[in-house]
């Protein structure tokens, strides 16, 4: 009975819902209406799952309105949770229905999205223009077979973040530390005069780790898509880590397991670690929630495994898609071009999210040279502009979603945390799951 | 319906077509069918396609926009792997925990509640209930919150106060079942201890009576009134029980809401919602969804017939 009525009351509810207005997203009707000379604005559907997102699109909208009048857009801006909103784009698009003409894909998802038929738009139009000025890397990411799905955020290049306050009290100078033996040398000292951790790991999430074996020039699936999760440089990265924290003991796992659970952020405020190693968006966590580290931050490339490694890697990543079942394909491009790709978009990119922008070409701008007191006054894109082309980012295919999900929840818990496996076995047992899915 | 009778009106014999709705409202065969037919329908469209068409799913590799390619049983071969193993025997050990302390528990709060002495009852019993009312999801973040890792969190704070040491709770195997386990049995007790009231409720006085005047205890009485009495209300319980232990999802995902280390809190729902919505591989999805659906039965099957709920009455 209550069932029944249960499923009476969803009826009447989708009935409803059923007979709410339909906006208007043709346009077409400008000709009829009694002032023909101001056009009407054109309604995109745009959906993110970061709100700080939705005042950096509606800062783009005033933006194109402003430089096109003739095509006036509208923006209807929903937020959702992250892997809610990745759920219910995944059903929008598989069913054909209901999904948004411009959206923010988390790249954890975004192969997701690149399997089977591509219900996304190509983005080459807008992008090849372009392509010189932006960090090459960024765009593969989004690609397959050479066609542009996606627009990229930010670089995400991995940096190591040094709480100077820390490394004062030990000696200990970050421009010195080249290699990471140089970075455990120094781990030692500051654990020694502070008593405090070098660094702190994720051990339910992927970094340092992927960053790590990106910048060696490895990473979970080779080029071809190939799990190549259990080859030796990863063995040999992971044990490194896990000697870190067992047998030098300059590292510990994060509080909350990541460096985005609301544990973490008093620890690092609290200078619980002396450095992190961490993508560049991460600029705006610092900035957000450890107020008290202000001043005490410095950046630096990260610390290299032998001469010839990259000193950094394009970490995670916001590829903005515009959908097939958009009713104003051509548009909706535009726009999206409009707000991503030009340089006033990259520099408000910087200004408004403080991330570090894909095209590299407004890294010497002056907005972006100005000195931030928060990271101790520094001009943060020198290091950027000094590494530019060493940059290199993870291949994406349709397993990583799923080789990001093991590498998070079983290979990092069960090496560094739980220690019920050798890093070796850890990888192995995430590879072989990996292969099994592999069709 | 409504279109009928606007057509009606239009008509120029509007009495007759009435006469004619109304004979179907008063017709002895069809009425019933009118009156499931809103359940009926519903059923139709949001139970029984779905779970048709997910088996259908089951054997497929569904690439979205109608595309399927047909592979036979290999989703099913698939789910012989230790993420599968880890997520059932974290189901049944959750289904286990709740049996064990949800039917005592809430049994014991009924007979104390019952008791026509007891003060301020009516207080208790609503007190209890309150939290059957709540969200999942709200209780839930209250539970993340209170059950933080920090040294400051509330519990961390008075298990340090007490002399132990602070938790990592939702990072280990044990302190993940307990939160999950707790979270539940704090939410539910409620629902089964009004179960077991209404159960204790329908037993007659007299029975205690007539036991009293046979010089019988309070023990006496209630394991030889009480619970054999409570027999069928303690079925009903234990199968809902069952039902909920192994379709669990929100417990677990309020505390690992993106992915899980560990599998800690990996159940078969949780997996289902994983493999098809986190990593888009609707077919092996729904493979999981129909052996859940296998191994609740059966495992229903077997208790019910234990309890003898399928023999005829004597």
């Amino acid at each position: 009975m209550f069932l029944a009525v249960v499923m009476l009351a969803s009826v009447m509810l989708t009935a409803c819902s059923g007979l709410a207005p339909i906006p208007n997203t043709s346009g077409s009707s400008g000709g009829d209406t009694k002032t023909p000379q101001v056009a009407e604005p054109v309604s995109l559907n745009f959906w993110v799952f970061e709100e700080l997102h939705s005042a950096f699109y509606k800062e783009a909208l005033k933006d194109w309105n402003a430089k096109y009048p003739e095509k006036p857009v509208e923006l209807v801006m929903e937020s959702y949770p992250n892997a809610e909103m990745h759920n219910k784009l995944l059903i929008a698009i598989q069913s054909g229905v209901g999904a948004p003409d411009i959206v923010d894909i988390n790249l954890n998802y975004f192969a997701n999205f690149l399997m089977g038929d591509i219900q996304l738009a190509e983005l080459n139009r807008v992008v090849d223009p372009v392509r010189e000025y932006f960090v090459e890397s960024r765009f593969d990411i989004y690609s397959k077979n050479g066609k542009v799905y996606g627009l990229p955020t930010h670089v995400g290049a991995t940096v190591a973040y040094y709480n100077m306050e820390i490394l004062n009290k030990a000696g200990v100078n970050p421009d010195d530390i080249v290699t990471w033996d140089d970075y455990i040398e120094a781990g030692k000292r500051v654990v020694e005069a502070t008593g405090t951790p070098m660094v702190a790991f994720e051990v339910s999430d992927q970094r340092p780790f992927w960053p790590m074996i990106v910048q060696r020039g490895s990473d979970y699936l080779d080029e071809n898509g190939k799990v190549i999760l259990d080859n030796d440089i990863n063995i040999d990265t992971l044990k490194r880590m896990h000697e870190m924290m067992y047998v030098h003991k300059i590292a510990v796992g994060m509080p909350g397991g990541k460096s985005w659970a609301e544990e973490f952020f008093p620890f690092m405020n609290q200078g619980g670690a002396a450095s992190i190693v961490m993508p560049m968006w991460y600029m705006s966590r610092f900035l957000a929630y450890m107020p008290d580290l202000e001043g005490k931050i410095v950046v630096r490339p990260m610390p290299v495994w032998e001469e010839g490694d990259s000193r950094s890697a394009g970490m995670g990543g916001t590829g903005t898609a515009v959908t097939m079942q958009s009713k104003n394909l051509d548009l909706a491009i535009d726009f999206l071009a409009n707000a991503k790709l030009t340089k006033e978009a990259n520099i408000r990119i910087w200004e408004m999210l403080n991330f570090d922008p894909p095209r590299w070409d407004v890294w010497d701008a002056p907005e972006l040279q100005e000195p931030d007191p928060y990271f101790g006054n520094e001009k943060i894109f020198n290091v950027m502009l000094e590494m530019k082309d060493e940059i290199l980012s993870p291949n994406m295919h349709d397993l990583s979603a799923a080789a990001q999900d093991v590498v998070k929840e079983s290979v990092m818990f069960r090496a560094l945390h739980e220690q019920s496996l050798t890093p070796e076995e850890a990888l192995k047992a995430g590879a072989e799951e990996l292969r099994s899915q592999q069709k | 319906m409504t279109k009928k009778v606007a057509d009606s009106k239009e008509g120029n014999v509007p009495s007759k077509n009435i006469q004619r709705i109304k004979k179907i409202f008063y017709s002895q065969t069809l009425a019933p069918y009118i009156f499931i037919l809103p359940f009926l329908l519903s059923f139709l469209i949001f139970f029984l396609y779905p779970t048709i068409n997910t088996f259908f799913m089951s054997f497929h590799e569904v690439l979205g926009m109608g595309n399927q390619n047909f592979i036979g049983l290999t989703n099913y071969q698939r789910l012989f792997n230790q993420n599968f193993y880890e997520a059932i025997r974290t189901n049944t050990l959750y289904t286990i925990f709740l049996i064990i302390i949800l039917i005592p528990l809430s049994m014991l709060f009924a007979t104390l509640l019952n008791l026509k002495y007891l003060k301020g009852r009516n207080f208790f019993k609503s007190a209890l209930f309150v939290p059957a009312l709540t969200s999942i999801i709200v209780a839930g973040v209250a539970f993340r919150l209170l059950f933080g890792e920090m040294e400051t969190a509330f519990v961390n704070s008075i298990l340090i106060r007490l002399g132990f040491s602070a938790k990592q709770w939702t990072l280990n195997h044990d302190t993940g079942m307990f939160l999950m386990v707790s979270l539940a049995s704090w939410k539910m007790i409620g629902i089964y201890m009004i179960y077991f009231i209404s159960g204790l409720q329908a037993i007659p006085e007299e029975l205690y009576e007539s036991a009293e005047i046979d010089g019988a205890n309070t023990i006496s009485k209630f394991t030889k009134i009480t619970l054999p009495l409570l027999k069928p209300i303690s079925i009903y319980v234990l199968t809902i029980l069952i039902f909920d232990g192994y379709r669990m999802f929100g417990e677990s995902f309020v505390f690992w809401n993106e992915g899980m280390p560990g599998n800690i809190g990996l159940t078969i729902v949780r997996y289902i919602y994983q493999q098809a919505f986190q990593r888009n591989n609707m077919g092996f999805g729904s493979a999981i969804g129909i052996v859940l659906l296998a191994i609740v039965l059966t495992i229903n099957l077997i208790q019910l017939r234990f309890f003898g709920v399928f023999k005829k009455e004597e």
